[in-house]
């Protein structure tokens, strides 16, 4: 493999990773504060719908990632109002919302655009174009790192250097913030939390909107970036659950989940360019690239690399004392 | 003192959750500019008033049974197993394998034989997560989405380099042979007269129906299933009561996987008659909501999966007729898991409020 391959094989694997990456932390944020969400897939779906929909009425990638954010938050509202004001099942919660985004996208495309549940493919504003950074040209002459710079890191969206951005941040706001850490306390022990006074409900409906923001993004991503702009039915095709799978990988921590969710891009990009891959006498057939990310989350699950422990509160509703 | 009497909670709260479920996909229809009424019509007269729409109803309500009480069993060892899809799907490939292994002599032999080979395989696939749930502690909703995939993975893998027939271009396996057909509702004696020969019901409606019965029989007539109850409503007090949680969650998953597996029985040997990529086309997850709107009772399971099957021929009458895409069925699914499932408690309180009142005024 020469070294061009591999510039686009690692091109490939940051646009792959980057809707991982954003519905990752997306996830990082609700579990953290003890809401399991299995419907970032869902939400991540909406969203690209929203995204595509309203870019190309509005002629506006910006409106279309606003549009994105707000049906994101929307459905992240609906699992918040499920699994905190109802003390619902967050996991069945998920499922639903999951179908719903899967029923409604085709429903509501089809009524809109008549094109069996896609978007028109959107041009010039609607979507959101590949960024030349500064200097792209004139560095790629450098040995090595000129064309690493050129054409994986220059060359991306903007949602995709937002992604990336979000990282530290996100960081930032967990480990740094007061927020942050009434955020993981809220997620290991919300009696504790709720003992010093700061709610316990609007600390987990924080986390459940930061959510929805995020697979907004992931969603608007996937629907308007160039070049290929556009809606298509079922369009996040289980990207939330490598995403949750990434999450687990990165045992709930934000630098980990950029490492996870650039690991399983690269693993989609390599299947997707080097179908039935040999190595040595050994032919990895397209499907063992394709289950990776699934096989290595059971490995890592079941504690044989590392265990990953969620956080405690995960999933329990909580019940305030009377 | 119950808040509310038995029949409410058995009865009312799911059809009021189904009802409101209702209501809203019908404010989806109208708010896409479509008629809900035209649109209920089209189901019901594709459907109940029919024969063939009959046929396919039970076709679809056989899955949903045996997804449907798969999902019950598991959930009365408090576990979620959301991994019927997967389980159904290699439960296929069980079914496949046998089918194709000799030439069976009478369908009732090969029948026999599928019905081990979906179980055992749909098992495994149960088993592996269960192993890890019960012994490293991972959590069985994940590990069982996880196996979904890999399900799908294995299949495709398998049927695009494996069962395909040489010369063959279609992702899938050799037909079956003559000797593993079932006998469908038209064989049937009385039945043949009202269904004609393409309906797709057949033999092992009854199958599921059998199911039902001895699935009710182990969970509140056997000493196991009272295990499994004790277990899913207080791990502690289970353990202390002398009960081993590893044997519980493992034969309550084994058999949860065994249900889900023979689903294919249906879809594989009754219908398709050899194996195909997407055979169990979401049932597995229907299962899901079959059993929160039955609440978790075999009878429940029966009727929910009936409606169920009403919702999904009509959904197919409907892509047929009018210019509704059959999603519609995925967003009335949701919507009965949101209600049935998740917003239980938003329907529940002002019930028990109201019983509460009449108790009061009552005195």
């Amino acid at each position: 493999m020469d070294y061009e391959t591999l510039l686009q094989l690692l091109a490939s694997m940051i646009r792959l990773g980057v809707p991982l990456l954003l519905a990752c932390l997306a996830g990082l944020f609700s579990e953290r504060s003890g809401i399991f969400d299995i419907g970032l897939e869902g939400k991540m779906l909406v969203g690209a719908f929203m995204a595509g929909a309203f870019a190309f009425y509005s002629g506006s990638a910006w409106v279309g990632l606003a549009a994105s954010i707000g049906i994101s938050v929307l459905f992240g509202l609906i699992h918040g109002v499920a699994s905190i004001t109802f003390r619902g099942n967050q996991l069945i919660s998920g499922v639903a919302i999951n179908f719903l985004a899967s029923g409604l996208t085709v429903l509501v495309g089809q009524s809109w655009f008549g094109l069996g549940g896609r978007t028109p493919a959107l041009e010039n504003t609607a979507r959101f174009d590949q960024i030349t950074l500064p200097f792209a040209q004139s560095l790629s002459g450098v040995p090595v790192l000129g064309p690493f710079y050129a054409q994986v890191i220059s060359g991306q969206t903007i949602l995709a250097y937002a992604a990336f951005a979000a990282v530290p941040i996100s960081w930032w706001v967990l480990y740094r913030s007061r927020f942050g850490l009434r955020l993981r306390a809220v997620g290991e022990n919300p009696a504790a939390v709720d003992t010093a006074g700061i709610s316990v409900v609007r600390l987990r409906f924080s986390a459940v909107i930061i959510t929805g923001v995020l697979c907004g993004i992931a969603g608007a991503y996937l629907a308007t970036s160039a070049p290929s702009a556009g809606f298509g039915k079922e369009m996040t095709a289980g990207k939330g659950f490598i995403a949750l799978a990434a999450l687990i990988f990165a045992k709930w921590r934000p630098w980990h989940a950029l490492g996870a969710t650039m690991l399983f891009g690269l693993l989609e990009a390599i299947s997707i360019r080097f179908p039935d891959l040999s190595i040595g006498p050994l032919t990895l057939p397209v499907q063992v690239m394709q289950a990776a990310p699934y096989i290595l989350t059971v490995v890592i699950l079941a504690g044989f690399v590392g265990r990953a422990i969620p956080p405690r509160a995960g999933g329990e509703p909580y019940v305030k004392e009377r | 003192m119950q808040k509310i009497p038995r029949w409410a909670d058995l009865a009312l709260i799911p059809l009021l959750n189904l009802l409101i479920a209702f209501v809203i996909s019908g404010i989806v229809i109208y708010a896409i500019g479509e008629d809900p009424w035209m649109a209920l019509r089209t189901m019901v007269e594709g459907t109940i008033l029919r024969a063939d729409g009959w046929g396919y109803m039970l076709y679809f309500a056989t899955n949903f049974m045996f997804t449907g009480l798969a999902v019950a069993v598991a959930f009365h060892a408090s576990q979620f197993n959301i991994g019927g899809e997967g389980q159904a799907t290699i439960g296929g490939l069980g079914v496949a394998l046998v089918c194709l292994a000799l030439p069976w002599p009478h369908w009732t032999v090969a029948l026999l034989a599928a019905t081990l080979g979906a179980a055992l395989f749909g098992a495994v696939w149960a088993a592996v997560p269960a192993v890890l749930q019960a012994k490293r502690g991972s959590h069985i909703v994940i590990t069982t989405i996880m196996f979904n995939f890999l399900a799908a993975s294995l299949l495709n893998y398998l049927l695009s380099n494996v069962m395909r027939p040489v010369g063959s271009m279609d992702p899938s396996s050799a037909h079956f042979l003559e000797g593993t057909q079932l006998p469908t509702f038209h064989d049937m004696p009385i039945l043949s007269g009202i269904f004609d020969k393409n309906t797709p019901a057949n033999v092992t409606f009854f199958m599921a129906l059998i199911a039902c019965v001895l699935v009710w029989a182990l969970i509140w007539k056997t000493r196991l299933g009272y295990m499994i109850r004790a277990f899913g409503k207080s791990e502690a007090a289970a353990k202390f009561a002398g009960i081993s949680p590893f044997k519980i969650i493992m034969i309550s998953m084994i058999i949860s996987g065994a249900l889900s597996g023979m689903m294919a029985l249906n879809t594989v040997m009754g219908y398709s008659e050899r194996l195909i990529l997407n055979s169990v086309e979401g049932a597995g997850f229907i299962g899901i909501a079959v059993a929160l709107m039955g609440r978790s009772h075999p009878f429940g399971v029966f009727l929910a999966s009936l409606l169920f099957g009403f919702l999904y021929q009509g959904g197919a009458e409907l892509a047929l007729w009018t210019t509704i895409p059959r999603e519609l069925i995925t967003v009335i699914q949701a919507l009965v898991i949101l209600f049935t499932g998740a917003l239980d408690n938003m329907v529940r309180a002002p019930v028990e409020r109201l019983f509460l009142m009449l108790r009061k005024g009552g005195r």
